[in-house]
């Protein structure tokens, strides 16, 4: 048996890999997938205190986690083919229409 | 014992991975990274006896999203995505505020690791342990959590919509 303090101090590091990554790759797709690294720590820390409390509601909203996951990747990419047909790039910093 | 080392294998493996989906320069690798670091927690979710999640895991996310992701790195040009900088001008201040938070997480689990010994507390649905974890997910999902169940399949329609209309041609 795995210690819960476990399971959070490996989410905490995944997560903060993931805030690195939406702060300094440029690469909006990039961007996007460290969103969804950091949607999976969470979901980590989820089903470990599910496991925990042997409560299986931590594991309903992991499936609820996953649901928006995929309706923000969906969208998401969405908008990044719709970028890229317009502007002909991927990279946030040219991306800067709303920055006054 | 048995447990404890799968978890370390597998943490190791998840670590590294995230941190190579990070740093690779080139998306479409980058993309195969995030789906080992996934392949990894889905093991994690194995690991604590949540089966039905981690099937979910896998199938939606490395079947479904990431199969997305790769796609439209295909779609979008790859020569551009490829030989663009790694890193613009603010990745240190970038870097310096992740490592800001990380410090803040570290202290709340520094402060509430006294939670976590104390016993479990008898409220919730409890899982009986002879039945088996889709089940019980199953009654709890479709019984208690029905509604937050609808509302989550009606935003699966409307990110449909939204996909579909994002990416039309005249917009």
């Amino acid at each position: 048996m795995v210690e819960t303090t476990h399971y959070l101090i490996l989410s905490t590091i995944v997560f903060t890999i993931g805030v690195v990554g939406v702060l300094t790759r440029r690469n909006v797709i990039v961007v996007l997938m460290c969103i969804e690294l950091m949607l999976n720590s969470v979901n980590l820390n989820l089903v470990a205190f599910s496991d925990r409390f042997q409560n299986v509601v931590g594991q309903v909203f992991t499936v609820f986690v996953i649901t928006v996951a995929a309706a923000e990747a969906a969208v998401g990419l969405g908008i990044v083919i719709a970028l890229f047909r317009n502007k002909e790039t991927v990279n946030v910093d040219e991306i800067d229409l709303m920055k006054w | 014992m048995m447990e404890g080392v799968l978890f370390y294998i597998l943490a190791t493996v998840l670590v590294f991975f995230s941190i190579l989906t990070v740093v690779a320069r080139n998306p479409v690798r980058s993309a195969l990274y995030l789906i080992s670091a996934l392949l990894s927690v889905a093991g994690l979710f194995f690991l604590q006896e949540a089966e039905f999640v981690g099937a979910v895991q896998v199938l939606v996310y490395v079947g479904g999203i990431m199969v997305l992701f790769l796609f439209v790195i295909m779609l979008v040009s790859v020569r551009e995505v490829v030989f663009q900088r790694k890193a613009g001008r603010q990745w240190k201040a970038g870097v310096v505020l992740a490592l800001v938070m990380a410090a803040e997480l570290v202290y709340f689990l520094i402060n509430g690791v006294g939670i976590f010994q104390s016993t479990p507390p008898e409220t919730g649905i409890i899982v009986a342990p002879e039945t088996q974890n889709t089940e019980t997910l199953g009654r709890v999902l479709y019984g208690t959590y029905l509604l937050p169940f609808e509302i989550a399949s009606i935003l699966l329609l409307v990110a449909i919509i939204g996909a579909v209309v994002l990416s039309k041609k005249e917009i």
